[in-house]
């Protein structure tokens, strides 16, 4: 078990390692000048800019050797500096992500969790009803299909704005201010309905595809065959083979961690929904650099602590890895 | 006899090819779009970007698709934005199959360090959001156009298929006819290339079409951030400027559904030629 959490562990500090060598190299070396992009936008007279560039160069370091820029951007990355934000001048990028955390945690978390037991209970049932095969397994290729953004127009274009059952912007009315009490927990709720659907919907065909697969091939299997041939009632079978098709389908949730992520930046832009994607939105519209490399540093940050808690899980699940028999 | 064999082969491939409802479908449905990408800009004479008609008109027998809120055409807007989704599937998916294939056959024969190197780049990588690591790319490019953002989505999108691959060759270099070919005492490069890669051609194509598709939604995602090419139109950057353009509070579905709608039709006709493919090259999963 160590040995294999320890490997794990290894891969993931060399992939932080990596991201933000990644987050501090993309800046310096990309073709074009972040620092002339900014001077660019403000306009001013030709002897204005200049003091301002060289304020720029000194307050980004850029005036020292690289390796030094390098030493002190990690030393800044201890103490949680990640830079003051342009657009939101003078907040701290640092500030500004946590505020939108936990809209995200509250979209995602629901969304993968349900998203993922639902679409393997769907999945594994319709591996033997003939007719539910015929109707998920097409809805389910259509539905991970979809781009998590198109979906979610979707579902607000008709729910929101021809049906006026939901409100299509915001994570709560703005003629509210958030406190404790029915009213704002139903009006939270209400707002978080449609991009937490659009989310489960597109994530459920996945699983559920997923699912079906791997019972099937589970029961094609030596094991299945033989405790057939024994005379074994089918509904065991079918419970080991729910649970030899368990394990694929947790390693596949870290695999798809990256693209779930990627769906939740973009759900949340459509409902202008105030967490991280729409935060980079805004960055990006406004070419905030500080504030876009702070939050790719929070997803890969965020994707790492996930992909830790399933190895613990799937540690706790599958025997064979506390026993050291599988490298990976 | 010898030269029969291979023949026999590829007829009892295309026999069950044309008999395969979901290949059927899927083929189907992206010759369609082709089709309509490579046609579709020539039947209109107005540019993508123009602004030629009245503001926010529904569709109509001159715009077909209906304007957007400054009145450009997003019927020509549609079609120019599919041949870009096909670009970029294209050079994306080839890219990032091309490199997954490279790692993945060096890896998985060679083995010993070698592997353990690649394995940990591979393994890296693919923890590495995609999306992310585009997304800060894409950030400081201050001019940006469908070919880089091709090139940078399949630099990205290859770790699962190099491990699919390694596992694949990690399987066929311990057979017969391999080791015989190192007895013989050919060289590496050529072993991979002539007795490897031919057995595993159907299973690389299989992989080009996943690619496909993933490079395709990834672009998608990346345009619609506000991150897609700085000239030219796509399908994610039309549905960017139908959200900025508050498309969805005015209920012009016209602009909203047309661009996603093609993305999801497009991507879900590689899954299914993808399943369809895979039941031709695999007799145990045929069920006719």
């Amino acid at each position: 078990m160590g040995r294999y959490l320890g490997r794990k562990l290894l891969i993931y500090v060399l992939t932080f390692f990596v991201a933000v060598t990644i987050d501090w190299l993309i800046p310096r070396f990309m073709p074009g000048n972040p620092v002339e992009t900014m001077l660019s936008r403000f306009s001013l007279r030709a002897d204005a800019t200049e003091v301002l560039r060289s304020y720029y160069i000194r307050a980004f370091q850029l005036d020292l050797p690289l390796w030094k820029q390098y030493l002190n951007f990690w030393q800044a990355l201890f103490r949680g500096d990640l830079g003051v934000s342009t657009w939101l001048f003078p907040q701290p990028v640092l500030g500004i992500i946590k505020r939108a955390v936990p809209y995200d945690l509250f979209l995602l978390l629901p969304a993968i969790l349900l998203s993922w037991f639902a679409g393997n209970r769907v999945g594994a049932i319709a591996a033997r009803i003939r007719w539910l095969d015929n109707t998920i397994l097409p809805l389910g290729y259509l539905l991970t299909a979809t781009p998590y953004m198109w979906l979610a127009l979707v579902l607000a274009w008709a729910l929101g704005n021809v049906a006026g059952l939901f409100p299509i912007a915001g994570a709560y009315s703005f003629a509210l201010r958030p406190h404790l009490s029915w009213l704002f927990v139903r009006d939270v709720l209400w707002h978080w309905f449609l991009p937490f659907t659009s989310l489960f919907m597109v994530m459920f065909g996945g699983w559920a595809i997923g699912m079906r697969n791997m019972i099937i091939y589970e029961l094609e299997s030596e094991y299945a065959r033989y405790l057939e041939s024994l005379g074994t009632p089918r509904s065991l079978i079918r419970k080991y083979a729910f649970r030899n098709a368990m394990l694929p389908q947790i390693t596949g949730l870290a695999l798809q961690l990256g693209s779930i992520v990627a769906g939740a930046l973009a759900t949340e832009i459509v409902f202008a929904y105030p967490g991280i994607g729409y935060l980079i939105l805004q960055a990006v519209q406004n070419q905030d650099y500080f504030l876009i490399q702070g939050c790719f540093l929070l997803i890969i940050t965020g994707v790492l602590l996930a992909n830790w808690t399933i190895d613990i899980v799937y540690v706790a699940v599958d025997p064979r890895t506390r026993l050291g028999m599988t490298g990976e | 006899m010898a030269m029969e064999q291979p023949r026999k082969v590829r007829s009892e491939f295309l026999f069950f090819a044309l008999r395969n409802r979901k290949l059927q479908i899927g083929l189907a449905v992206l010759l369609f779009f082709l089709l309509l990408a490579l046609i579709g800009p020539l039947l209109t004479h107005n540019d993508p970007l123009a602004y030629v008609g009245p503001p926010a008109h529904p569709p109509s027998r001159e715009y077909w698709f209906g304007t957007t809120t400054f009145g450009q055409d997003v019927y020509s807007q549609f079609a120019h934005g599919l041949r870009s989704t096909f670009l970029v599937g294209l050079i994306g998916g080839g890219i990032g199959t091309l490199i997954g294939v490279l790692i993945g056959l060096v890896a998985g024969y060679r083995g010993g360090l070698i592997d353990e190197i690649l394995n940990m780049f591979t393994n890296i990588v693919l923890i590495l959001p995609t999306l992310a690591v585009l997304i800060i790319i894409a950030a400081y490019l201050a001019v940006r156009g469908i070919l880089t953002e091709s090139v940078f989505i399949g630099l990205t999108a290859w770790p699962w298929a190099a491990r699919a691959i390694r596992a694949q060759t990690f399987s066929l270099r311990v057979r017969e006819f391999v080791d015989l070919a190192r007895m013989s005492g050919r060289n590496t490069l050529r072993i991979i290339l002539s007795e490897i890669a031919p057995n595993m051609m159907s299973y690389l194509l299989l992989v080009f079409i996943l690619q496909f598709g993933g490079a395709i939604l990834n672009a998608a995602t990346l345009d619609f951030i506000g991150l897609g090419p700085t000239q030219g139109m796509s399908l994610g950057l039309m549905m960017n400027n139908a959200v900025l353009w508050a498309a969805l509070q005015l209920g012009m579905w016209w602009w909203l559904i047309p661009p996603g709608a093609a993305i999801t039709a497009i991507v879900g006709a590689l899954y299914v030629t993808n399943v369809g493919l895979d039941e031709v090259f695999n007799p145990k999963l045929r069920e006719m």
